[in-house]
């Protein structure tokens, strides 16, 4: 009998990670505060999720398609020698080691939405440089007018590109105006400290008014190009996720209410803004578009 | 069968799949339900009255291959955790999820075509909850009551359909769910094409 019952519990997950998922990376050094100033959108008002929800309840299907597993399976994730890739149209294409990235501009802490297609939210502290920086460093051709931006792709340290579930490497990728746009964070770090593996590192994409699938993580290859990259979940189901991908409460999808959404840490679901409420900085790019369509 | 091992058998059916239920409130209890607690206690439930619908719609074909007779007892009490379990993810839904709007709810049902479905599986399930007792089988008549209760079939493929349809990309687990439940369902399509249609009195089937 005690057997038997043991063995149901089984089939129940305990989650009770609670102290056992202390974040290990190394703290960064030379921090900035960014502005605080309302207007630029750097520092939301919320109240941040709590490191342990951040990092124990994440999309990252490189590792796991289980929210809560990720940070197990991405625990002994190495990326020592790791270097990005920058190039396509651009003036000076260059391959810069993680230590070269970090130099480019000092961190500073951004605390921005992040709104999951799923319907769940967070508020979080990254720490990281627009991208706008870098891209001024390899000064993009006139004939560039997207970036397109690629995940690393080796089975071996990513378990979950064994399976099908996705078209691997993970493509993401921005028009070359919202790659620009000071909101846009390459991210390196997360509460003050060097990125988990489970969030992105060593460095990943956070584009704030975007669902969080914009935000590509482990990056190892920044190309800018003439025409719209092939997005990986775009491609995946098109009617479902669109290149944009703007957070829109009026466009709803198949699966999951974009009206509301759970923060998470919070009970009941609060309603979603318009392009996360981002709307005063970010909504001039789309002056003109039907964003019924381009979604 | 001894009397003693069937008391013990009965009390294993009885038991064991309450054991998620408890402990799912356990841990509701202690916040220790994760991240997003309002998304598990649903997975937690769905998932449970999915395995309690596949294991009731198994009490049969098991029961004729191996013929362990005695093993039809456990139909029942796997039916009716499956309800029970599929009412509390409804309720789940409604009260933290829809925050106890009827409005809110109904229009979230037409948006997404799985809350239907999933509305399907757990409305068929309401009657046969209802009829489970030995009062109302005799008061159905057997051949009534089982007409009836092949509303089973009906309550399991809305439930796969609509755990597969809300998944967004990772189907593996609901194709496991649907394989085991098109060989389950497979099981009754060859047996009553094999009987012959003139049998006076077809053997009990479920």
């Amino acid at each position: 009998m005690a057997a038997s019952v043991a063995a149901t519990g089984l089939l129940y997950r305990r989650l009770n990670h609670v102290g056992a998922g202390a974040v290990k990376t190394a703290p960064l050094t030379g921090l900035k505060a960014s502005s605080t100033d309302a207007s630029s959108g750097f520092h939301v008002t919320d109240p941040a999720t709590s490191l342990q929800d951040i990092t124990h309840y994440n999309n990252f299907y490189e590792f796991s398609t289980d929210k809560e597993g990720v940070a197990d399976a991405a625990a002994h994730f190495d990326t020592s020698g790791w270097t990005v890739t920058v190039g396509g149209l651009v003036k000076n294409p260059r391959v810069f080691t993680q230590a070269e990235l970090l130099q480019l501009s000092p961190p500073e802490e951004r605390i921005y939405r992040m709104r999951c297609v799923e319907g769940w939210s967070m508020v979080i502290p990254w720490a990281g440089y627009s991208l706008s920086k870098l891209l001024d460093v390899v000064q993009p051709q006139p004939e560039a007018k997207y970036v397109a931006f690629e995940t690393l792709l080796d089975s071996k340290r990513m378990p979950g590109q064994r399976g099908e579930v996705l078209d691997w490497p993970y493509i993401e990728g921005l028009r070359l105006d919202e790659a620009m746009h000071p909101l846009t964070l390459l991210a390196s770090g997360l509460y003050g400290r060097a990125l988990p593996p489970q969030d992105g590192a060593p460095l990943r994409l956070v584009v704030p008014w975007k669902y969080g699938f914009k935000g590509i993580k482990s990056i190892v290859k920044i190309n800018l190009v003439a025409d719209q990259p092939r997005t990986t979940w775009s491609a995946a189901a098109p009617r479902e996720y669109g290149f944009y991908a703007n957070v829109n409460p009026q466009v709803d999808h198949p699966r999951w209410s974009q009206a509301t959404e759970q923060r998470i840490g919070e009970s009941g679901r609060r309603p979603t803004l318009p392009f996360n409420g981002y709307a005063d900085q970010v909504a001039s790019l789309y002056q003109g578009m039907d964003l019924r369509l381009n979604f | 069968m001894k009397e003693n091992d069937l008391r013990f058998a009965r009390l294993l059916v009885l038991v064991n799949p309450a054991v998620p239920a408890v402990l799912l409130a356990w841990d509701a209890w202690r916040h220790q339900l994760g991240a997003n607690p309002v998304n598990f206690a649903l997975l937690t439930t769905g998932m449970m009255a999915l395995i309690c619908l596949l294991l009731t719609l198994l009490v049969t074909p098991l029961r004729k291959l191996s013929g362990w007779n005695w093993i039809i007892f456990s139909r029942r009490t796997f039916g009716l955790y499956a309800f029970f379990y599929a009412l509390a993810h409804f309720l789940i839904f409604f009260t933290l999820d829809r925050s106890f709007s009827v409005s809110g709810t109904l229009s979230e049902m037409v948006k997404r075509k799985y809350l239907i479905v999933g509305s399907v599986g757990l409305l068929v399930m309401a009657p046969l909850a209802i009829t489970s007792t030995n009062a109302m089988i005799k008061r159905l008549g057997g051949k009534r009551w089982r007409a009836l209760h092949r509303l089973a079939y009906v309550a399991g493929i809305a439930g796969v359909v609509h755990y597969y349809m809300q998944t967004k990309a990772d189907t593996r687990l609901p194709l496991i769910f649907g394989a085991v439940l098109l060989l389950l369902l497979g099981y009754r399509v060859v047996v009553s094409l094999r009987q012959p249609k003139t049998a006076p009195a077809a053997p009990a089937r479920a």
